[in-house]
C-alpha cells in the first residue's frame, strides 16, 4: 500500500449500530470524495453524450408528430415497424451487410498479406508501410474528391488507363449494378494499411524458435502459414474484424460526397438512411428507431466477439 | 530478382531460397505503387496547367509546363484560410479540454480507491463499445437544446470525454513507481500537484500518442460537423471541401479539385512523414477510440 493511498480509518464510536452504517457509509463516501471529484468533468459529458444521448433515442424511438407542426404523440412500437416495413430502410441494411462483407474481407486478406511481405524491418519494407499507411491519415472526403476523378467516365484516371481494355466502360459511380463496388474499393484502398499494423503487431509475438523448427522439418511457407502463423494471429484476426464491422457501419462519408445513397438507393447505408430521415425528413421518430435497431445489432455483435474471444482464450 | 534476393540476404538460410515470400513481396511492390497512385495524381493535376485540356486530365506524366494557377483558384474559390482556422480551433479545443478530462480520470482510476471503482469503470467502457457517430440524431438534439446549434463548441463537445485517453493515461500512470509520489506527498504537495509535477511530466510519451489519435480522428470528421454547422464561415476543411467539390465538380474544374484536395491534407502528410515512427505506434495503441 502506498502513502498515497491513506486506508479510511474506522471511527471508534459508542453509537447505536444504526447510525454506524450510517457513519461507516459517510466516511467511505468521504474517502472516494477526492476521485469522486476528478472523475466528474468525465462523467459530466459522457452523461450528456453517451448515456443520456442513448436514453434520448429510447425515448424518441416511442413518439411521432403526425405531421411536423402536430404535437408529439406516444406511439410505442409504430416507429420501430415503420422502419423495419421501409424498403428504404431494409434496402439499405442489405447494403450495409454487402458493404461490411465486401470490405472487411479484401481489406484484412490484403493487410495480411501486407504484413506478411514486410515485416522485416529495413529502408524498403519502412517506405512501402509508409505508401500503404497514407490513405489512413486523410479525410474520408479528400479520398473522395481524389476518386470522383478516378471514377470519372471517359476521362476519369480509370477508364483512361484500364477502360481501354474492357468491350464497354462502365459508369462506375452512376450504374446501379457497379456504385456500391466502386464505393467499396475506396474504403478497402482507405483501411487495408490501418489493419496492416495490427497484423505487423501481432506478428512479432510468433515465436522466432518455432519457425525455425518448421524450417529444419521441411515445412514450406504455405505450411508454416497455416499451422504456425494463421493459429498465433487469431486475436488480432478478431480484433481486426471487431474494428472492419464497426467501420462499415459508420465510415459512411465517401457515400455522401459521392452519390448521395443513389443511384436509385444502390449505395444507400443505414448510417445515411438515418441522416437522411432526421436531416431531410424531419422524422426524428423514425430515425431514432433506426439508430436503435443498429445499436442493438452492433453491441450484440461486439459483445459475441468478445465471449468467443473469451472462450478461446480460456478454453482447452 | 538480385534486388530481391539482397533484401532476404538476413532470411534464415533455410528460407532464403524459397521462391513464395519473394512473389508475396513483389506483389505487395505492385499494390504500393498502385495504393500511391491516387495521390500521384492529384499532385501532377495540381500543376497542370488548364491549356492541356480534360484529355489529359487523367495523363500520369507531369505536365512540361507546371503552374500553380490551379493552386490560386483552389485558394480563391473556397474559403481555406478559414476553414483551416476552424479545424485548428476545434482540433485544439477538444484536446486541451481532452487532456484535463483523461488526466484526472485516469489517475483516479489507476491509484485511488473508491467505492464503485468497478460499476463506474464498466460506465466508462461502455464509450468503446457504443460508437459515438451513430448517436448523432440525439446529440443533434441535445447541442440544439443547449443552444449551441451552428457554433464550433457545439461540433467539440461531445468528444470532452474520451474513454480511450483515460484508459491509455490510467495505464501510463500505473507505471509509474509509488515511491515517487511518497516523497512529494512528505514533502507535503497537494492531490492536484502531485499529478501535475509528477505523473504529468513522466507520462508525454502517451500524452503525445494520444494526441495524434485525437487531432487526426476530428481532423477528418465530417458527418458530426456537417450536422451542427450551418454558416459557411463555421465549416470545418472537410466540410468546406466537399462543398468546395460540388463547386468546382460542375464546372468540370479537376486541377482546382485536386489543388483544394492537395491543400487539405498536406498539413497531415507533412507531419506523418516527419514523424512517421511516432504515428504508427499510437495507431496501434488506437484500435477502438
Amino acid at each position: 500500500m502506498s502513502l498515497a493511498e491513506p486506508a479510511a480509518l474506522p471511527v471508534a464510536t459508542s453509537a447505536a449500530p444504526r447510525l454506524n452504517v450510517l457513519k461507516r457509509f459517510t466516511s467511505r463516501f468521504k474517502a472516494s470524495l477526492p476521485a469522486y471529484l476528478l472523475l466528474l468533468p468525465s462523467l459530466i459529458f459522457l452523461a450528456l453524450f453517451t448515456y443520456g444521448a442513448m436514453s434520448r433515442v429510447l425515448i424518441d424511438a416511442l413518439y411521432q408528430r403526425a405531421t411536423p407542426k402536430a404535437p408529439l404523440r406516444f406511439v410505442g412500437l409504430d416507429n420501430i415497424s415503420a422502419v423495419l416495413t421501409d424498403p428504404a430502410f431494409t434496402g439499405a441494411v442489405v447494403n450495409n451487410l454487402i458493404y461490411a462483407l465486401g470490405t472487411a474481407i479484401p481489406s484484412i486478406g490484403l493487410a495480411l498479406l501486407f504484413a506478411l511481405a514486410l515485416a522485416r524491418t529495413n529502408a524498403v519494407t519502412s517506405a512501402l508501410r509508409a505508401a500503404l499507411f497514407l490513405p489512413v491519415l486523410i479525410p474520408m472526403v479528400a479520398a473522395s474528391a481524389l476518386f470522383l476523378f478516378i471514377f470519372l467516365p471517359n476521362v476519369g484516371l480509370l477508364d483512361h488507363y484500364i477502360g481501354r481494355l474492357l468491350p464497354v466502360l462502365p459508369n462506375w459511380l452512376g450504374d446501379p449494378d457497379v456504385a456500391l463496388t466502386a464505393i467499396m474499393i475506396i474504403t478497402i484502398w482507405k483501411n487495408a494499411g490501418y489493419y496492416m499494423l495490427f497484423f505487423l503487431a501481432g506478428l512479432q509475438a510468433v515465436p522466432e524458435d518455432v519457425m525455425e523448427a518448421a524450417h529444419l522439418d521441411g515445412a514450406g511457407p504455405f505450411m508454416r502459414l497455416r499451422y504456425i502463423i494463421l493459429p498465433e494471429l487469431k486475436p488480432t484476426f478478431l480484433f481486426v474484424t471487431v474494428i472492419a464491422t464497426l467501420n462499415a457501419v459508420t465510415q459512411v462519408d465517401h457515400v455522401f460526397v459521392l452519390t448521395q445513397g443513389g443511384p436509385s438507393n444502390a449505395t444507400n447505408l443505414v448510417l445515411f438512411y438515418i441522416y437522411q430521415q432526421a436531416v431531410e425528413h424531419f422524422d426524428v421518430g423514425k430515425a431514432s428507431a433506426a439508430t436503435l435497431l443498429t445499436l442493438a445489432a452492433l453491441m450484440a455483435l461486439t459483445a459475441l466477439s468478445f465471449r468467443t474471444m473469451a472462450k478461446r482464450e480460456g478454453g482447452p | 530478382m538480385k534486388l530481391i534476393d539482397a533484401l532476404y540476404k538476413d532470411a534464415p538460410l533455410a528460407t532464403r531460397n524459397e521462391i513464395t515470400p519473394k512473389l508475396g513481396f513483389l506483389l505487395t511492390v505492385v499494390l504500393a505503387l498502385a495504393w500511391l497512385i491516387p495521390f500521384l495524381w492529384m499532385g501532377v493535376a495540381t500543376l497542370r496547367p488548364s491549356s492541356d485540356g480534360i484529355n489529359l486530365m487523367a495523363e500520369l506524366m507531369p505536365s512540361l509546363k507546371p503552374t500553380l494557377d490551379n493552386v490560386r483558384d483552389a485558394w480563391e474559390i473556397g474559403d481555406f484560410p478559414r476553414y483551416v482556422l476552424n479545424t485548428t480551433i476545434i482540433c485544439t479545443g477538444i484536446l486541451l479540454v481532452q487532456f484535463v478530462t483523461i488526466t484526472l480520470a485516469g489517475f483516479a482510476f489507476a491509484r485511488l480507491d473508491f467505492a464503485g471503482k468497478t460499476p463506474i469503470f464498466y460506465l466508462f467502457l461502455m464509450q468503446l463499445m457504443l460508437v459515438p457517430v451513430l448517436l448523432i440524431v440525439p446529440n443533434l438534439s441535445l447541442v440544439v437544446q443547449l443552444g449551441l446549434y451552428d457554433t464550433l463548441a457545439g461540433v467539440m463537445m461531445p468528444f470532452f470525454a474520451s474513454a480511450f485517453g483515460t484508459f491509455l493515461m490510467r495505464q501510463a500512470f500505473e507505471a509509474i513507481p509509488t515511491e515517487l509520489e511518497d516523497a512529494a506527498l512528505i514533502d507535503g504537495a497537494s492531490l492536484i500537484q502531485r499529478i501535475r509535477h509528477i505523473y504529468v511530466p513522466l507520462s508525454l510519451p502517451s500524452f503525445s500518442a494520444f494526441a495524434i489519435i485525437s487531432v487526426t480522428s476530428h481532423w477528418n470528421d465530417f458527418l458530426w460537423p456537417l450536422m451542427v454547422i450551418n454558416s459557411p464561415d463555421k465549416r470545418p476543411l472537410t466540410v468546406g471541401l466537399s462543398v468546395f467539390t460540388k463547386t468546382a465538380e460542375g464546372t468540370q474544374a479537376w486541377g482546382t479539385i485536386a489543388a483544394g484536395t492537395l491543400m487539405v491534407i498536406a498539413p497531415l502528410l507533412i507531419t506523418f512523414l516527419i514523424f512517421q515512427k511516432r504515428f504508427i505506434s499510437s495507431f496501434v495503441t488506437s484500435g477502438i477510440k
